[in-house]
């Protein structure tokens, strides 16, 4: 035991473990936050369509070779993100066919350019990494780490302000409607917020595992938990957790960072079901 | 000017018209019941009013510094997701969202939640899941948050559906003094034809034939004749 505390200890020397401890918790933190809107408003498969989105814009940067991607992948999700939303309105085209039209047709083209226009030797690697995250957060630059503790905090921060309102917009929008909430606005941002964390996300897991982290967390939570409040908190507890110990474990373990938090995730979920029946909800 | 002026109404679903071409008027301090069949279209003629479906034809117009959010409005049913983990005070301070200045509730937006709780008298219940509670529970919870949110009008959608007897009364009693000691306007749907007549200020009758006026009028018109006589049945 005390040989990997030693190993720990080493590790955290270094200032990239360091690094992708922050950013790690940080984002599982904000992504932890929405998880339970986006599961109750049936939200979640918009999760997965962005994800896939993101994916396409990050194979179309890696194209034109930008040093930076996040600036362009963080403007095409949130396009796509309203985009989404407008459309699924509208009643012509159903919600989720669009959803599922604009994310495999993104997933598609991302995957004919880094095909057509290979950037390294090794496409099928290159394809891996941006679905399954692989080790990108260990290889984060300062700039792109203080981007993304900017981005995580602010998400939080909005959340922590509009909490009332994103209460009201989930719980009854008829309700809130009728005592002059503007409800399209709050789900336009929510959808903004969305598309911020699954490109924040897309860092630590990869574009295919984003949704384990949105909608794990606030599972698990609901299975022990009866109100909105302590859902919200528990469910960002269990991210931050789950984050960090998958992050420690895949150092020491040398397993994939995106999936080892994933499996955290899981069993999180497994011990929760059991809690909620001893518990029997608080 | 009135609080509410629909003029040339048409309202449905879907390219699909269930009432045409209704005007009526809502004034401060009124209180109108909405009567009619099931399936008549009074729920979607509330949405409409409120804004929450487009008009097929026609106009919603509110006047007299009413505002969508001094509106507390009490719906059919909710769809309420299964799952939705919300306890009881959530709910109703929800209904104070207009009156919230800030980001935050304020110590009498807590208050207000707290006094109308006690009014629908679900004290005990404060702190329990939504979702787990009985029909009628559920009921006074919306009604309370409705409370909450009832500047200048309140919006009621079959309100005593699903209450015991006593706390029909008591609700009763409650409208009636919010509408005569607050001067809140009232628009209420109720299939209790002898309570609408009895409260009420103004009745709306829609369904195959529609009549719009003072409950004195209604009580001597045709239509309000036979509809009563038949104990709320249209024909
Ligand atoms: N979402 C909807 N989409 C399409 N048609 C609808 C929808 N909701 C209701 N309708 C139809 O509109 C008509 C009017 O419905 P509405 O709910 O307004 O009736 P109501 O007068 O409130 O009845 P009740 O007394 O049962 O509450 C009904 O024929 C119903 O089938
Ligand atoms: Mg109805």
């Amino acid at each position: 035991m005390s040989a990997v505390f030693a190993k720990l200890a080493l590790y955290l020397t270094y200032p990239f473990v360091r690094y992708a401890l922050i950013v790690g918790v940080l984002i599982a933190l904000c992504s932890s936050l929405l998880g339970v809107t986006l599961v109750l408003k049936r939200f979640s498969f918009i999760g997965d369509g962005l994800s896939h989105v993101a994916f396409g814009a990050m194979a179309a940067a890696s194209v034109l070779g930008l040093t930076s991607e996040m600036p362009l992948v963080l403007t095409v999700t949130v396009i796509c993100a309203v985009l989404i939303l407008r459309v699924g309105q509208n009643a012509k085209i159903k919600g989720d066919a669009s959803i599922a039209m604009i994310s495999v047709g993104a997933l598609a083209l991302g995957y004919m350019l880094m095909n057509i226009f290979p950037t390294s030797g090794n496409v099928s690697g290159d394809v891996c990494t941006t679905l399954f995250g692989s080790t990108s957060i260990l290889t984060l630059t300062p700039k792109k780490v203080r981007l993304c503790v900017v981005l995580s905090l602010t998400v939080t921060a909005v959340f922590i302000l509009f909490y009332n309102r994103i209460f009201a917009v989930t719980f009854d929008e008829g309700f809130a409607t009728a005592s002059g909430t503007n409800v399209k606005m709050y789900n336009l941002m929510i959808a903004v917020i969305i598309a911020v964390i699954i490109v924040l996300a897309m860092n630590l897991v990869g574009s295919l595992l984003i949704s384990a982290l949105v909608i794990f967390p606030a599972v698990s939570a609901m299975r022990m938990f009866r109100s909105f409040k302590s859902v919200t908190i528990c469910s960002a507890v269990i991210s931050v957790v789950c984050a960090f110990l998958g992050i420690i474990v895949s150092i020491i373990e040398g397993t994939p960072v995106g999936s080892t938090i994933v499996m955290v995730n899981v069993a999180a979920f497994a011990a929760s079901c059991i809690a909620g029946r001893y518990l029997g909800g608080v | 000017m009135a609080l509410i002026t629909c003029a040339g109404l048409s309202l449905g679903y879907e390219g699909r018209e269930i009432i045409k071409d209704l005007n009526f008027t809502v004034s401060g301090g009124d209180y109108l019941c909405i009567v009619g069949e099931n399936g008549s279209g009074k729920t979607t003629l509330m949405k409409t009013v409120l804004g929450l479906i487009p008009p097929m034809a026609g106009s919603v117009v509110m006047g007299d510094g009413l505002k969508a959010g001094e509106i507390g409005y009490l719906p059919q049913q909710t769809q309420v997701q299964r799952d939705f983990p919300a306890s009881v005070r959530e709910i109703v301070l929800s209904g104070c969202q207009s009156r919230q200045k800030g980001f935050f509730y304020k110590a009498d937006d807590r208050a207000l939640a707290d006094r109308n709780i006690e009014r629908m008298g679900i004290k005990d219940l404060r702190d329990r899941c939504y979702r787990e509670l009985s029909g009628g529970q559920q009921q006074r919870v919306l009604l309370a948050r409705a409370l909450c949110a009832a500047g200048k009008m309140i919006v009621l959608d079959e309100p005593v559906a699903g209450l015991d007897p006593r706390v029909t009364a008591e609700m009763y009693r409650l409208i009636e003094d919010l509408n005569k000691k607050d001067g809140i306007t009232v628009m209420m749907i109720s299939h209790d034809i002898g309570a609408a007549l009895r409260y009420a200020s103004h009745i709306l009758h829609i369904g195959r034939r529609v009549f719009f006026g003072t409950k004195e009028d209604y009580m001597s018109s045709v239509i309000g004749r036979e509809f009563i006589s038949q104990g709320g049945e249209d024909r």
